[in-house]
């Protein structure tokens, strides 16, 4: 009697059992089949192929570009040294850490300078009324989908000698000459600083955002000073956006290939130009990937500390 | 009085010390900063001379001269195919792995599904360039294909995350709700898609489809290498005359890029502002 009560609901409990593990294959099966697609042609097409570069870095050159399937070291010991072709001894050459070493520069310099610039311009919005906030993001967004080389390109027309900048300058009186200011260092730094400055503000806008204003006030009740206040309450607070908008710009500003392209006139190389040179004209396709996979490291490692210094801080002030 | 009055300004400290007043000044430099140097390349694009410091005269003299150039038209189709193509792709990959990322809960990978997905972005894109080169150069041997696929693939790729962002947003803002509210009246999951969350999901799919539009229609480094013969872009086209030197013709080319572009992100920013 007891077991004719008691069979049905266990029957309808493994019944809605089966159902419910049928419905979560049903979910895997159509998520596995959403998601196919874009892990697959990402995976495949993007990731993948640094694995590639990576083969390629150990092969020997071809002689009219691409490689030779023989396993050589050469591309990484060409960094640092040159082989003299008659009697086949290695000699130190700094002339590609020369170039890593100005890109790091540049690329550093870039940071700080968009900054600079990129963190009051992220207050100054985050401090709007919000009507007025939507005009400044969208003022601030809006270069950043133009084609970085048509904006390259502009920089480019006013730095020229005969560029705007030269013809402001010499009506004011300044200067009588035009400045040789294209093709020099400055000039890339100022491409891009001007190519990845909303890279900056949009991370520090992001993170000061949400942040009520009343603190401020609050700590001045407290009689903390303005640079007090600065240090303590908004410094921390905007800390996160601070370190993505960092590294949002040294990553693009490392590999950068327009803007020294065009601003330094090709005589004052980055890593991007040495590794796009390597591909063309160069033909040196192991040495081009080797290159390629230095700076992915260099990324890599920056990822890792800014994760490191994004992380939050125990104990301290914040 | 007005001086009279800010003696007790103190009281409403909070408005005096949200303000910066060095900030709002800067503020607008780095506006005149980001804009200018846009603004001279596009007011003279419509100069008559060819100067680009001395105004003449209005004259669309140039926009004439390049759409009569036939390396101009056919470089500008060229774009158009792959962008449109790239589009297409990316835009409809995007919004599949996107529902799968938004809807159907927590589960275990997805946050590495995101990051795979984000990963074109991760990287500079010179080394995203060489690595693809170096992997269809072995494709392209290994198969015999040829053509404007392979850089189409190229930009497929890093099209996916541009069209992935807007459209998650979008789904991660819109309630269930309504799914489930179809799922109770007996639709079958493909039905509750096409008919609630497509609809409601258009302008988030629209505006991804957008920014991998201009995404693929901007980009230069990655075709530069990944293109084959006879595949040149208005971008790599551009690149090689301002090479040469600086002309009319590129200014109002360029002028035309701006324009479709500024079109397109603002019609985006709208579509994605209109939810809210």
């Amino acid at each position: 009697m007891s077991s004719a009560t008691h069979i049905p609901p266990t029957d309808a409990a493994t019944s809605l059992h089966a159902a419910q593990a049928a419905r979560a294959r049903q979910v895997r099966r159509t998520r596995l089949f959403l998601l196919a697609p874009a892990l697959g042609i990402i995976g495949i097409f993007g990731l993948f192929p640094l694995s590639i570069a990576l083969v390629y870095s150990l092969l020997e050159p071809g002689t009219y570009g691409g490689v030779e399937w023989v396993f050589s070291f050469d591309a990484y010991v060409q960094f640092l040294f040159e082989r003299d072709i008659f009697d086949d001894t290695l000699a130190f050459n700094s002339a590609y850490l020369q170039i890593f070493g100005r890109s790091f520069g540049l690329a550093i310099t870039t940071m700080i300078g968009t900054l600079m610039l990129g963190f009051p311009v992220a207050y100054f919005i985050a401090a709007r009324p919000p009507e007025q906030r939507n005009f400044w993001l969208f003022a601030i967004t809006l270069p950043f989908w133009t084609n970085l080389l048509i904006r390259t390109y502009s920089m480019l027309l006013i730095v020229r000698d005969e560029g705007f900048v030269n013809l402001m300058l010499m009506k004011i009186g300044i200067i009588s000459e035009p400045l040789e200011m294209l093709y020099t260092d400055g000039a890339v730094l100022a491409g891009l600083i001007y190519s990845y400055l909303p890279f900056m503000i949009l991370p520090i806008y992001a993170s000061l955002e949400k942040f009520d204003f009343s603190l401020l006030e609050a700590g001045h009740d407290l009689y903390a000073s303005r640079t007090q206040v600065f240090r303590h309450i908004i410094v921390p607070i905007t800390r996160p956006g601070i370190i993505a908008g960092c590294v949002l710009v040294l990553i693009p500003a490392l590999g950068a290939y327009i803007t020294p392209e065009l601003l330094g006139g090709g005589k004052k190389l980055m890593i991007g130009n040495l590794i796009a040179l390597q591909f063309g004209s160069g033909r040196n396709w192991p040495f081009g990937a080797a290159a390629a996979l230095i700076l992915m490291a260099v990324v890599l490692i920056a990822l890792l500390v800014s994760l490191r210094a994004g992380a939050p801080k125990e104990g301290g002030h914040g | 009085m007005a001086k009279f009055m800010s003696l007790f300004r103190r009281s409403t400290g909070s408005r005096e010390l949200r303000r910066q007043p060095l900030f709002t000044g800067m503020s607008w430099l780095v506006l005149v900063f980001l804009y200018a140097p846009i603004a001279v390349l596009v007011v003279f694009s419509f100069n008559d001379n060819r100067s680009v410091v001395r105004w003449t005269e209005f004259s669309l003299r140039w926009y004439a001269a390049a759409l009569e150039n036939d390396d101009i038209r056919r470089s500008a189709m060229i774009s158009i195919q792959v962008a449109f193509t790239a589009t297409v792709f990316s835009t409809v990959i995007a919004t599949m792995a996107a529902l799968a990322t938004t809807r159907g809960g927590v589960y275990r990978g997805r946050a590495a599904a995101i990051a795979l997905i984000n990963q074109p972005l991760m990287i500079p894109e010179i080394v995203t360039a060489i690595a693809t080169l170096a992997f269809f150069s072995i494709l392209r041997q290994l198969t015999g294909v040829t053509g404007i696929g392979w850089l189409i693939l190229a930009h497929t790729v890093f099209c996916v995350p541009f069209a992935y962002m807007p459209i998650r947003a979008r789904l991660s803002d819109m309630s269930v709700t309504y799914e489930a509210a179809a799922a109770d009246l007996y639709a079958s999951p493909w039905q509750a898609f096409r008919h609630v969350t497509l609809p409601l999901l258009m302008p988030g799919v629209m505006a991804g489809a957008m920014l991998a539009f201009v995404v693929s229609l901007d980009d230069v480094i990655i075709t530069l290498l990944v293109a084959g013969p006879g595949e040149t872009t208005l971008p790599i086209y551009i690149l090689g005359q301002i090479r040469r030197g600086v002309t009319p013709e590129v200014n109002a080319v360029s002028t035309i890029l701006i324009g479709l572009t500024v079109a397109m992100v603002t019609l985006t920013f709208f579509l994605q502002r209109k939810q809210k």
